[in-house]
């Protein structure tokens, strides 16, 4: 194994089912409804996960969403702003912590 | 890499041999000369291109269509309106009857002597196809070079003013989207509804239908595919996405396709390759045969799985 992450690993994803068949194919049936048009249509939930793809900063996730965004409609445009919105999402999240840091400074300080 | 022969893949869907249906539309490839030389382009066209179809081709092609009781005619090329002889052919497939379809690529209309076309089109009742592979400059520039979107919106703009694409006017004024690189179009339906709020918010633009085409590995596709680096994830992608409704749907199976020089073939894509009509059926104009050529034996590739991935893909848009 030369890397942690290879392109070609993303199309054996489904070969994760060989120890678990059938938390397998819970998992796929549900994931293929996660992803159906419903009250989000399919161009939405697409965006919804190539930014959380960023967030949790998965390769496999951003190759595979990002083709899908393009293929459900989207353009580079919009792509960028999902991106700033999982960005903006990660960057407040650590800033309101802050106020943790400020709790504990309280506490101790005099 | 190992890619499942699309004649498998057909015969699986209980499709094997693929066979013409009737012929309804004569595709007619007037030239491969063109004013641009766009990225993906099947055809290669450009402004040195010299193959480009004689009045005496065009005459064999009257005498097919006055010969049968094939109702349409769609013409393209390269940009059609090119050939020195577009004018005359379109008014003789006129006078026939037929109902004429031209693929325009927009720009032409806004080169010098090219002006009065839109007029032309309008007097004959032509429906207008027109290439707009998306509604953003930039995406639209990236493709077929700079400087077309704001060309394009100028014709559209001109061809909306002569009724084209306005609701109750009878002009028919259809877009074509294709993806700009190598992946799937989107939902014709949610693109088109994109596209209508877009052009009109944007530019004011009316049209009446979105086609979304796939791009085919063939021609210049084939060759951005290959320099890219992206020929096997995307054929996998296509023969992963195989759809029997959309092989069903083909567009072969009840058009023909006519090249420059007279030659026959199951459709544009298989014209590029050189893949004649076969089976037994006349493979040239002049041994004409509409009994045999309608139901012929379509003669598939590895390139057919473009037409039949996803939601199908045709020279109408998509299929299922």
């Amino acid at each position: 194994m030369k890397t942690y992450y290879s392109p070609e690993d993303l199309s054996k994803f489904p070969t994760i089912g060989e120890g678990a068949p059938e938390l397998w194919k819970k998992f796929s049936e549900w994931y293929g409804a996660v992803f159906a048009e419903g009250a989000l249509t399919e161009r939405e939930k697409a965006l919804i996960a190539l930014a959380v793809a960023h967030a949790v900063q998965c390769p496999y996730c951003i190759d595979a969403y990002t083709q899908t965004c393009l293929e459900k409609g989207s353009n580079k445009e919009q792509m960028t702003e999902a991106v700033h919105v999982a960005a903006a999402i990660r960057g407040g999240a650590s800033l309101v912590h802050g106020i943790q840091m400020k709790n504990v400074i309280e506490k101790i300080s005099m | 890499m190992q890619l499942k022969p699309f004649e498998k893949a057909i015969a699986e869907s209980n499709l094997y041999p693929l066979t013409s249906t009737g012929i309804s539309t004569l595709q007619v490839n007037v030239g491969r000369l063109c004013n641009q030389a766009c990225r993906h382009c099947h055809v290669e066209a450009g402004p040195n291109r010299k193959e480009v179809m004689s009045k005496e081709t065009m005459e064999l092609c009257l005498d097919i269509l006055r010969n049968s009781d094939i109702s349409t005619v769609d013409i393209t090329g390269g940009a059609p309106e090119m050939n020195p002889n577009f004018i005359w052919f379109v008014e003789e497939c006129v006078k026939l009857g037929r109902y004429v379809m031209v693929r325009s690529n927009l720009t032409i209309l806004t080169e010098t002597g090219y002006e009065g076309i839109p007029e032309f089109f309008a007097e004959n009742q032509v429906e207008v196809i027109a290439s707009l592979p998306y509604y953003m400059e930039q995406n639209t520039d990236s493709q077929r070079g700079k400087g077309v979107f704001q060309k394009s919106v100028a014709a559209l703009k001109k061809l909306n003013a002569l009724g084209y694409g306005i609701e109750g006017c009878g002009l028919i004024l259809n877009l074509v989207f294709n993806p700009g690189g190598a992946f799937l179009p989107p939902s014709q339906k949610a693109l088109e509804a994109d596209y209508k709020r877009e052009m009109q918010k944007r530019y004011g633009i009316s049209f009446n239908n979105l086609f979304t085409i796939t791009n085919l590995p063939v021609g210049r596709f084939l060759a951005y595919l290959n320099s890219s680096g992206n020929f096997e994830m995307y054929m996998g992608k296509l023969v992963a996405s195989y759809n029997p409704s959309a092989a069903t749907n083909v567009m072969c199976r009840n058009i023909l396709s006519v090249g420059w020089d007279g030659t026959l073939y199951d459709c544009d894509f298989n014209q590029m390759l050189g893949l004649s009509v076969n089976h037994g059926a006349p493979t040239h104009l002049k041994e004409f045969d509409l009994s045999s050529l309608s139901k012929r034996q379509i003669v598939t590739g590895i390139h057919c799985y473009g037409c039949t991935a996803g939601a199908g893909s045709s020279c109408g848009g998509a299929t299922t």
